[in-house]
């Protein structure tokens, strides 16, 4: 294929990514895009139906601590640095469809 | 300027004060900030008072540490208590981090002086540091010419002799490239070598941090210092840190390097002159040589550009105006997060972001992601083909000598291509130094890599330290 990404494919993603894209910004960003994942092709040439995927460096699995309790960060502390606080929370405007 | 090694032993035997070491850097910072923009963040009133601290300490009669009053500059992508912490990123700004980065703690143990936060490419995405949203900082060797990314502010730091030291994070090459191209030392150290927490992460199973300095020695002194295992990174590697100053002249009498087409093949005339001078330097100092092709790390750009967006696409979902940082107001949550991303980053990492949902969404999973992740198989398998026949290999740092501004701003691939070099390390976990050696076009400094297996930081600085002292070094 000569695009791999079809200027709708970037406006589905960049709405999975919760970004607005402008028109001008589409056409960039498909463009762009397209450069980069053609570059990728070279690897989908490849037969790696046996080969074992590296997700990790090292293959770490279930890294845990003793179960003992520490002291964590002050919640005022970081409520402090948060956009918005109320009564010891993060505050968000409204997440359902009817003003409560 | 002084070794951090000078400074610190000047310190502790009150031949020199930490107040005066933090001073002159200060000063030098002064002198050259607004025309290098290099540190987006200067904490004068916290330096001068753990310089006090250190002083004081030192009148009591007790050992400091390592860095005992060193200035060291903070890649501004780690987080220090009550410090502005932006990852040159506009979604950061006014963010005081709560915490601080578990090497924050270790470099004040030592006794060294944080002196502030340095500019990179927004979230260590970029190899120019154009990318940061407080504008771009530049080379001090050449005021036209980028210092290399994302770590630039850093490298510039220790090239401009602000701070004898600096810290950086290397993801895909952001701290060897950016020392490449500024003319000094720099190491991406083995995974899990550095503790990441309170790094602000990119592309968490390749992110790593590391030591910029002027000499081999120095840099070990500050990687010995920061490393070892850390219970609040749980990739941390399960071990102390490895001994590596007493290691730095140990030479490379009888140490098999190998000579790889592919990290040469490429790479501009002069920069393939000093590789090919620095491998007779090491030989002449009684290494032997294997030329080798590892056709494997051809491959590496392609995968590391599907992995890295998609562990980003993943880590900075976070930034969604609720928890920290700016917030653009929105009729209803997610509009407010939508309209918060929007504003608050940049192109390039709207361009991960987006690249990284790409490859990790439904139907191409398999073709993008899962194929990189097999890519990354094979490069391992690869590496560890060539340390059967090797100690370390050698290459270059980067295709060319630092770049003009804008050159490669408006095509990305252009960009990327600056850490074809670098990238193959980081898919591997591996550790890479880059080794200031020769000089190339327009006179800037060029960088050689010597790249060694998982934990062989004490004899990739050996090596290094030979090139040093044939190309000049004390």
């Amino acid at each position: 294929m000569d695009s791999p990404l079809r200027r709708e494919d970037v406006a589905h993603v960049a709405k999975l990514a919760r970004l607005t894209l402008s028109d001008a910004e589409l056409d960039m960003f498909t463009e762009q895009l397209s450069q980069v994942l053609a570059h990728a092709n070279d690897m989908n040439a490849l037969n790696l139906d046996d080969v074992v995927p590296t997700a990790h460096p090292f293959g770490l699995i279930n890294v845990v601590r003793d179960d003992v309790i520490r002291p964590s960060l002050d919640r005022g502390l970081i409520l402090e640095m948060a956009p918005d606080a109320q009564d010891g929370r993060f505050a968000v405007p409204r997440i359902l469809g009817e003003v409560p | 300027m002084k070794s951090a090694e000078q400074i610190s032993r000047d310190v502790q035997s009150g031949d020199s004060t930490a107040a005066a070491e933090v001073d002159r850097s200060l000063a030098r910072i002064r002198e050259r900030n607004s025309e290098l923009n290099v540190f987006l963040y200067v904490d004068e009133e916290g330096a001068r008072a753990a310089a006090a601290l250190v002083d004081e300490r030192v009148q009591r009669g007790e050992v400091i540490g390592p860095l005992a009053g060193v200035p060291i500059a903070i890649k501004d992508n780690m987080c220090q208590t009550g410090i502005p912490t932006t990852c040159s990123s506009k979604i950061l700004e006014g963010w005081r981090p709560p915490y601080n980065a578990t090497v924050i703690d270790r470099l004040v143990s030592a006794g060294a002086i944080p002196v502030g936060k340095t500019n990179l490419d927004e979230f260590a995405m970029g190899s120019s540091t154009e990318n940061s949203a407080f504008g771009p900082t530049r080379n001090p060797l050449n005021l036209s010419r980028v210092p290399g990314g994302s770590s630039g502010g850093s490298a510039a730091a220790v090239a401009a002799d602000m701070t004898p030291l600096a810290i950086g994070s290397d993801t895909g090459g952001s701290i060897r490239q950016p020392a490449a191209l500024c003319g000094i030392i720099g190491m991406k150290p083995s995974y899990g070598l550095v503790s990441r927490y309170g790094l602000i992460a990119f592309a968490s199973s390749l992110d790593q941090i590391g030591p910029f300095a002027k000499s081999v020695m120095d840099a070990a002194l500050l990687l010995e210092a920061i490393a070892g295992y850390d219970c609040m990174d749980s990739t941390s590697l399960p071990e102390p840190a490895p001994s590596l100053v007493a290691h730095v002249n140990d030479g490379v009498a009888g140490k098999r390097i190998g000579v790889v087409r592919e990290l040469i093949e490429g790479a501009d005339d002069d920069v393939v002159v000093s590789v090919r001078r620095a491998i007779d330097v090491l030989v002449e100092a009684g290494a032997t040589v294997v030329e080798m092709s590892i056709p494997e790390l051809r491959l590496g750009l392609s995968a590391y550009y599907l992995i890295a967006p998609a562990e980003a696409s993943s880590n900075l979902a976070r930034f969604d105006g609720v928890r920290y940082g700016n917030r653009v107001d929105g009729e209803d949550v997610t509009a407010m997060m939508e309209a918060t991303r929007t504003a608050g980053f940049g192109a390039e990492v709207k361009r991960r972001i987006m690249l990284g949902t790409y490859a990790l969404s439904a139907g191409y999973y398999d073709a993008y992601y899962g194929q990189a992740l097999k890519v990354r198989t094979q490069m391992i398998d690869a590496f560890r083909r060539a340390y059967v026949n090797a100690d370390y290999l050698i290459g270059a740092t980067t295709p060319s000598v630092a770049f003009e501004f804008g050159e490669k701003t408006a095509n990305p691939m252009a960009m990327y291509l600056s850490d074809v070099f670098t990238i193959p390390t980081n898919l591997a976990g591996e550790a890479a130094v880059s080794v200031p050696f020769g000089t190339g076009e327009a006179d800037l400094p060029i960088g050689v890599q010597l790249l060694g297996p998982g934990r062989s930081e004490a004899g990739l600085f050996a090596a290094a330290r030979v090139l040093e002292m044939a190309n000049g070094g004390a």
